[in-house]
């Protein structure tokens, strides 16, 4: 089966700094590819170049084996590439429906007389969100009333919504505690198992380990492989996140600290 | 897509959601989410007041209502285009001197010029919303606050009226602006009142006091009110109804997130600065062809009255909420205690205490009726 999105050696520079050298990746309908790697690594430059942010500066991005070329976030949605940002991109002040269709307001009536038809949003987002397990007591209450998780599954429905077939999610869970994380990575499973494709970057090996079909390791700008979740255990995974090498260096610093302490 | 959620083992309900603890919002909870219910109960509360420490005194009479209602729908006019712009999270201080510069154009066009007085207004218009757009662009474009650029537009409208005046007419008034042009539509549109025939048949009822002609002492309701009404019903149609009035919110909750789901921020922010400056010479031609003249001093301060009222109709000065009828009821109790003081014997002077400590309240409860509306539950 053949990826929807796909990138073949991108490399991307900013000026003298080089943010990603010769990175392949592929996403395939109905599984989770899950993103990893340290602060600087090279994760964001990635999701931008997916989003349509940044233009690579070399290589190749194809969508269903067309090669593309975006140069804005719009058109890499109307492609059907939604993307939640970290920061959501929603107003806590605004209600449920509001923030839903931001931009995107449904119509009634015709000419410039349309008017925001109101309550036929309000029906599909408390539709959509039932969907989902969310019970939306009242669309009309602010965003900013609703919990973390609740927020997060908002965003992602919204994106599934307004036709997205591949969905890239920025630290999804991050900010969430145990409850709230576990609602979303629910959502995800239900998202992939509609056949969506989903880019997932996290920095919580538990959270990305329980619903990744895939991973890809970034260091430095590149790619330390991409593997099948057979091919890798956790404890592998979690070694070439914190940088293997680094990290047994520091047990041993820390061991002689304590050492020295006793 | 749905069709394929059905297939879906349904997800089990309450994990997360907590669907089972909680019911609709309480009455009182959804009264509290409505930025308009602390104007509201500020509006009931003076009523309550002023009919027990004035309720003899004439202000409830006929005269007494249309002498307030005028006051209001003056500050309203310009506070239900002010109420937009500040839910967009953006000030204009410029109103106020707008006004005055609007005047100027309006006399000058008519008196010196001999322009017809329709055509000076539509002149101002254009003019002032070029202005007004200047103001937008230059907001965006510099990432200034708004506070900052209107404030200089504020002070280079208002020497410019000045300068322009005194080097065109020789001084800084301009009378006899009507009588230049005394039929002209625009005094009935403007200027004009409504309802005499009601009035009339009132004072003929004995209702309302009369003039030695037999004509009642207020012939009508001022269009100005009309006006008034007819823009705050726009103005919340468009918020609550419209695509724009949603980005409205967005661009003064959070502009960042707005752009990034596609809002054109920039074009908003430009065409509020553009309505304010409408509203401005909507003023101006309501003054002037009530009162024939133009001076330009006209409209000082007025900027700062409109963000009162504005602000006590519960719309918060960091944008992202607020109403336009909150807006309405703001300029209601401006005009009621700024008319009501003079018929309490209390001293007119303490008229801008009383101001001032509602505005203070209004700001404090606002702040309350954001965290409740924002509050996780």
């Amino acid at each position: 089966m053949s990826p929807i999105i796909e990138l073949k050696g991108v490399h991307k520079s900013f000026g003298t700094v080089v943010a990603l050298q010769d990175l392949s990746f592929a996403v395939h309908a109905g599984e989770v590819h899950c993103l990893l790697g340290d602060n600087g690594a090279g994760k964001s430059t990635l999701i931008k170049i997916l989003a349509g942010v940044h233009a690579p500066s070399k290589g190749d991005y194809l969508i269903d084996g067309q090669k593309v070329h975006m140069t804005s976030p719009r058109q890499a949605l109307d492609r059907g590439i939604g993307t939640v940002y970290q920061d959501l991109a929603m107003i806590p002040l605004l209600s449920v429906t509001r923030n839903f269709f931001l931009g995107r307001e449904p119509k009634k009536g015709w000419g410039s007389f349309a008017r925001f038809d109101v309550g036929n949003a309000d029906r599909i987002v408390v539709k959509e969100l039932a969907d989902i397990g969310i019970d939306v007591r009242d669309p009309s209450q602010a965003v900013g009333t609703l919990s973390g998780g609740e927020r997060q599954c908002l965003a992602i429905a919204r994106a599934v919504y307004f036709g997205a077939r591949v969905l890239i999610l920025d630290e999804p869970t991050s900010a969430l505690g145990v409850h709230q994380a576990a609602m979303v990575l629910k959502y995800v499973a239900q998202a992939r198992n509609r056949g969506l494709g989903v880019i997932f970057i996290s920095h919580n090996i538990h959270h990305a380990y329980t619903i990744a079909d895939r991973f890809t390791l970034l260091n430095r700008g590149r790619s330390k492989g991409t593997f099948l979740k057979s091919e890798i255990t956790r404890d592998e995974v979690l070694h070439v996140m914190a940088g293997g090498e680094d990290l047994r260096q520091l047990e041993a610093e820390i061991g002689q600290l304590s050492a020295r302490r006793a | 897509m749905s069709e394929a959620m059905q297939t879906e083992p349904p997800m089990r309900k309450g994990l997360g959601s907590d669907s089972g603890r909680l019911q609709r919002a309480p009455l009182l909870t959804r009264a509290l989410r409505r930025p308009e219910l602390g104007a509201l109960s500020g509006v009931i509360l003076i009523y309550a007041v002023f009919l027990v420490v004035a309720g003899s005194s004439g202000m409830f009479t006929v005269e007494g209502i249309v002498n307030i209602l005028s006051v209001a729908a003056e500050i309203g006019i310009i506070a239900a285009a002010a109420a937009l712009l500040m839910i967009a999270g953006e000030f204009d201080l410029s109103i106020g001197s707008m006004i005055g510069f609007a005047g100027i154009i309006i006399g000058l066009g008519t008196t010196v010029y001999g322009l017809p007085l329709s055509i000076s207004i539509l002149v101002a218009l254009v003019a002032c919303g070029a202005i007004g757009a200047a103001n937008g662009y230059l907001t965006v474009k510099t990432g200034l606050p708004s506070f900052i650029v209107t404030l200089a537009s504020m002070l280079v409208l208002r020497g410019l009226a000045i300068a322009v005046t005194r080097y065109t007419a020789g001084y800084t008034q301009i009378s006899k602006i009507t009588e230049s042009d005394p039929d002209s539509s625009a005094i009935a549109l403007f200027g004009g009142d409504v309802g005499q025939g009601i009035f009339r048949w009132m004072a003929e009822a004995g209702w309302i006091a009369t003039k030695a002609n037999g004509l009642p002492i207020v012939e009508g309701v001022p269009v100005s009110v009309l006006w008034w009404v007819g823009l705050t019903a726009i103005a919340t149609w468009v918020l609550l109804r419209t695509s724009f009035g949603n980005w409205i919110f967005a661009v003064g909750g959070d502009s960042v997130a707005a752009r990034n789901v596609g809002v054109p921020v920039n074009r908003v922010k430009i065409v509020l600065f553009v309505l304010t400056a409408v509203s401005a010479v909507l003023f101006a031609a309501t003054q002037i062809t009530e009162v024939g003249s133009a001076d330009t001093l006209r409209g000082t301060m007025k900027e700062f009255d409109a963000i009162i009222a504005v602000v006590i109709g519960g719309t918060l000065l960091t944008g992202g909420y607020g109403s336009a009828i909150g807006a309405l009821l703001g300029a209601l109790i401006y005009g009621t205690v700024q008319i009501g003081i003079l018929y309490t014997g209390i001293d007119s002077d303490l008229f801008k205490v009383f101001l001032g400590l509602m505005v203070l309240m209004a700001v404090l409860f606002n702040n309350y009726v954001r965290r409740r509306a924002t509050q996780e539950r």
